[in-house]
């Protein structure tokens, strides 16, 4: 095996503010500070960032795809959740 | 000193250290400890080639002649750049290398934070956009000199080693003389001796955070913001950085 | 920067035995017929997991290898406008790579143990790095020609099967395309310079243009896995049709320039509607990728070095965040 990296940090940008963080990528960073200095550099050199989340890789829990079938099936009959659900006759606007 | 030639001699002070620190950081390229860590390297040269560039044209501007950035930065030789000698250091190890760095953007933090109210509007403006560039510089350099202080007791005698080599030529910084009186009358360049407080209590918190050791203040080299004596480093900073413009003068554009 | 595809050997790997395996093989490839792209904790065939792990770590190799080129001129850019565009595009390298580590990080192996193979010697990437940058001119024409023939590659790449790597690709291509422009201006102004600057640059030419067609990789009658890549979609143009692509490209861009391609027999062949070219210099293609190019030796020495000479800094960082751990423990 080989020496140890620094962790692995996945990494969180917001955009601009009035929008949710988005997954960008990861990077290995030896702290949560440093791994957000970092990731200025690699991952906001446009400016593309108004605000950073570094997570340790090894914090985040993820569903696994052999359960998908049980987590996301069954919101697919609940279509109510959906807007097209509901038949609002067409005279009525801005709904 | 007439205030024009003070001026031009100022804003060479200002470009120089930028664009001779820029170039020692050019150097890290393909060197850096960590892949990370020679992404942030890079940013770091490429925001001081940037102030330069901006420095260096405002003094040609200023001093008349019809010389531009490249002019400035490509066809001077060694007595005549006004860069402080820390700057031309060799980088030598990680620890020196980021050490230099941490001390003149600490320096550098104060000054701009100074001279965004000087009262000439162009290197105002210049220094605010500079200043949020060198306030991550600081924090970079910084968060890295506490990691090598408390780090392993390799980095930390490392550290501690080129702080002892750099401490000679932080005094120069902070020195006044004719160029830096004659500006600070025209209500451009601020009191030296209250920049050098921020500076000190700046470098006595990461010193402190960092288990690291204040060196002694013993003698101080200078020589190199006047032009009086550069180190012999200047020399073959500016062979590597000139060599095209004076292996091809005739050369008009690139 | 990265084109060839270096189809190299992933070792032996199963084949689908039971029927539940086949089962998954035959969703698996449903879904890649619809364009439904994979993402990493998806059941993969394991060739299908190895050939991306080989393609993505060349790829971020070529990245990082190919940044000492054109970083071999940073402290020797002729006026500070093009040093700081060198710097960008460096840093943007750098970047890429980092991107592309971490998208090959997705498929379950460890930076550090990729890095450890490049180091070792052991680990391919793009075979035009292991060529050196005499002059200026060298920068422009990796703009120019490098970057050319990595987006003819990369664009295809955005809709690669793999989720992760189309993201990165997708980051990337937007990026870089700046990349070729800049290279081509270099070498525009060279080319309408004195008449030093002029030799400069058609030197130049002579010395990449072969190296810049070896990049797109070998014939497609050589390249033994590109049917498999193909099916999978981790592949969507053969080498030989981005190779003609590039050629007809970038002749126009040449003569617009005045400059003269080192090919006697490259012609214009209107029956084919593209131009005809000559036979590229395979032999010397396989020493290079082997290690007997002009500067692989250099390249990974330099790496190596970096990588020894950071060890104690990296080690650093790492007792420093394991000191401050315990002392917020204790806190």
């Amino acid at each position: 095996m080989t020496e140890n990296d620094w962790p692995l940090y996945e990494i969180f940008i917001r955009p601009r503010n009035g929008l949710a963080h988005r997954h960008v990528g990861s990077l290995h960073a030896p702290d949560p500070e440093m791994a957000i200095e970092m990731a200025r550099d690699l991952y906001t050199r446009r400016g593309e960032g108004s605000s950073i989340w570094a997570v340790p890789s090894s914090a985040i829990a993820a569903s696994s795809p052999d359960e998908k079938a049980s987590l996301f099936e069954p919101a697919e009959d609940k279509d109510y959740r959906y807007p097209t659900h509901y038949k609002i006759p067409s005279d009525v606007k801005n709904m | 000193m007439a205030e024009d030639r003070a001026r031009f001699e100022y804003l060479l002070r200002l470009g120089d250290n930028s664009l001779v620190l820029g170039q020692r950081l050019c150097e890290t390229l393909g060197n850096a400890p960590a892949l990370e860590e020679e992404m942030a390297l890079v940013n770091i040269a490429l925001d001081l080639i940037g102030q330069a560039r901006l420095f260096l044209s405002y003094a040609g501007e200023i001093e008349g002649e019809g010389r531009d950035e490249d002019t400035l930065a490509y066809r001077r030789d060694v007595p005549d750049f006004r860069c402080a000698l820390i700057v031309e250091l060799p980088n030598g190890d990680f620890a020196h290398t980021i050490g230099r760095l941490f001390l003149v953007a600490a320096f550098n933090h104060e000054l701009y934070g100074a001279l965004q109210h000087a009262a000439d509007p162009r290197i105002a403006a210049i220094a605010e956009k500079s200043l949020k560039e060198v306030t991550y510089h600081l924090r970079h350099a910084g968060e890295w000199v506490i990691r090598l202080g408390d780090g392993t007791e390799e980095s930390h005698r490392r550290m501690q080693q080129a702080l002892e080599d750099l401490w000679m030529y932080t005094g120069e910084l902070f020195a006044p003389d004719a160029v830096d009186l004659a500006m600070r009358t025209a209500g451009v360049a601020p009191d030296l001796d209250l920049l050098r407080d921020g500076w000190n209590r700046r470098i006595d918190r990461v010193l402190a955070e960092a288990t690291l050791r204040r060196p002694a203040d013993g003698w101080m080299q200078s020589g190199g913001k006047d032009g009086r004596m550069h180190t012999e480093h200047l020399g073959y900073i500016l062979a590597e950085m000139q060599f095209l413009p004076r292996a091809y003068p005739d050369a008009r554009a690139w | 920067m990265y084109t060839q595809g270096l189809d190299g050997d992933i070792g032996p790997v199963r084949e689908a035995e039971t029927a539940d395996e086949k089962a998954l093989e035959a969703r698996f490839q449903a879904k890649i017929d619809a364009e439904i792209r994979i993402e990493p904790d998806d059941w993969m065939p394991e060739g299908y997991r190895r050939t991306l792990i080989r393609q993505i770590s060349q790829h971020a190799h070529s990245e990082i290898v190919g940044m000492l080129p054109e970083g071999n001129w940073v402290t020797r850019a002729p006026t500070l406008r093009r040093k700081a565009i060198l710097l960008a595009k460096i840093q943007d390298e750098a970047g890429h790579g980092l991107y592309l580590y971490s998208a090959c990080e997705t498929l379950g192996v460890e930076r550090a143990e990729l890095v450890e193979q490049l180091l070792a010697g052991k680990a391919k990437y793009s075979s035009i790095f292991n060529y050196p940058t005499l002059s200026w001119a060298d920068v422009g024409m990796i703009g120019w020609l490098v970057d050319g023939a990595a987006i003819m590659n990369q664009v295809p790449l955005q809709r690669c099967s793999y989720g992760p790597y189309a993201r990165a690709m997708v980051r990337i291509c937007k990026e870089e395309s700046f990349h070729q422009r800049q290279g081509y201006e270099i070498v525009m102004t060279l080319a309408e310079g004195t008449p030093e600057q002029r030799r400069m640059v058609q030197e130049s030419l002579d010395r990449w243009w072969w190296p810049a067609l070896m990049m797109f990789g070998p014939p497609d009658s050589d390249s033994v896995h590109t049917a498999q890549s193909m099916k999978w979609k981790i592949k969507r143009v053969t080498n030989d049709e981005l190779r003609q692509k590039f050629v007809d490209v970038t002749v126009p861009q040449a003569e617009r320039l005045g400059l003269r391609i080192p090919d006697p027999e490259l012609k214009w062949n209107p029956e084919r509607g593209h131009y005809d070219f000559g036979p590229v210099p395979w032999e010397e293609f396989w020493r290079v990728i082997k290690g007997d190019g002009p500067c692989n030796r250099e390249r990974l020495a330099q790496r190596r070095r970096a990588h020894e000479e950071g060890r104690w800094v990296r080690e650093a960082a790492l007792a420093h965040a394991e000191k401050r751990r315990l002392r917020s423990r204790a806190a």
